[in-house]
């Protein structure tokens, strides 16, 4: 029965990754496809997630955790890119 | 033109400990579970990258003042040392041994040579990975 549930909630996952794929590919601007990426990121970790309880393994949880790391320094590097045009400053107080 | 991020500096002065943290932790969770030098210093160069992108590269060298070049290059050494190290005692190249040893506070551990070799990977990492951001993130 458990089991069930999370092949179901599985498949729920996937369809939305199919729809963020979509937007990543068809998105008519740079901050869409930057918010899909994002929601990529969120939607692997819930897999990863999903997919440790199906295997009764505590193995996945130090991926899970990197996988969080990356998506906040990506997605912060992505937004600061999208609001100054630059990544990383040379100087900032000139 | 003077700008600040206070929310994105505040917290990266914070995640920045944390995300280190998890590096060693990587580090040393090597051999017998996943992690490893590899892991780890791609976990350190993104925290690193992520001071370089709240704060500026003038500010960043002041606070880790490597040259990056000669950290790839001290753990390459640090790798074929302990490579070579296992030609001393008779046995082939790479051969690693372990023992288990009685640590004070920690216990019950078993001490690998492999995670000396580890520690040179992981400088090469670090070094390699911040000397390709830094290059490509210089202007002009």
């Amino acid at each position: 029965m458990f089991d069930t549930i999370l092949y179901v909630v599985m498949a729920v996952l996937s369809i939305s990754m199919v729809g963020f794929l979509y937007r990543l590919i068809k998105g008519p601007t740079v901050p869409d496809r930057v918010v899909a990426l994002d929601a990529i990121g969120v939607i692997l970790i819930s897999m990863i997630a999903v997919f440790s309880m199906i295997m009764r393994t505590s193995a996945f949880l130090d991926v899970i955790l990197l996988l969080g790391i990356l998506s906040f320094i990506g997605t912060a590097s992505f937004s600061k890119f999208l609001a100054k045009g630059v990544i990383f400053d040379r100087d900032r107080n000139h | 033109m003077k700008s600040s991020d206070v929310i994105l500096q505040t917290t990266s002065k914070i995640v920045f400990f944390v995300i280190l943290l998890f590096a060693i932790h990587l580090f040393f969770e090597g051999h017998y579970r996943p992690g490893g030098g590899f892991v780890g210093g791609l976990v350190t160069a993104g925290a690193i990258v992520l001071f370089l992108l709240a704060f500026d590269i003038k500010t960043v060298s002041i606070l880790l003042p490597f040259d990056y070049k000669w950290v790839t290059a001290i753990g390459l050494l640090i790798s074929i040392l302990t490579a070579a190290g296992s030609i001393v005692f008779n046995v082939p190249f790479f051969t690693h041994t372990y023992d288990h040893f009685h640590l004070p506070l920690i216990g019950e551990t078993s001490l690998h040579t492999a995670a000396l070799f580890d520690l040179g990977v992981y400088l090469v990492v670090v070094g390699v990975t911040m000397t390709i951001i830094q290059t490509i993130g210089e202007s002009e």
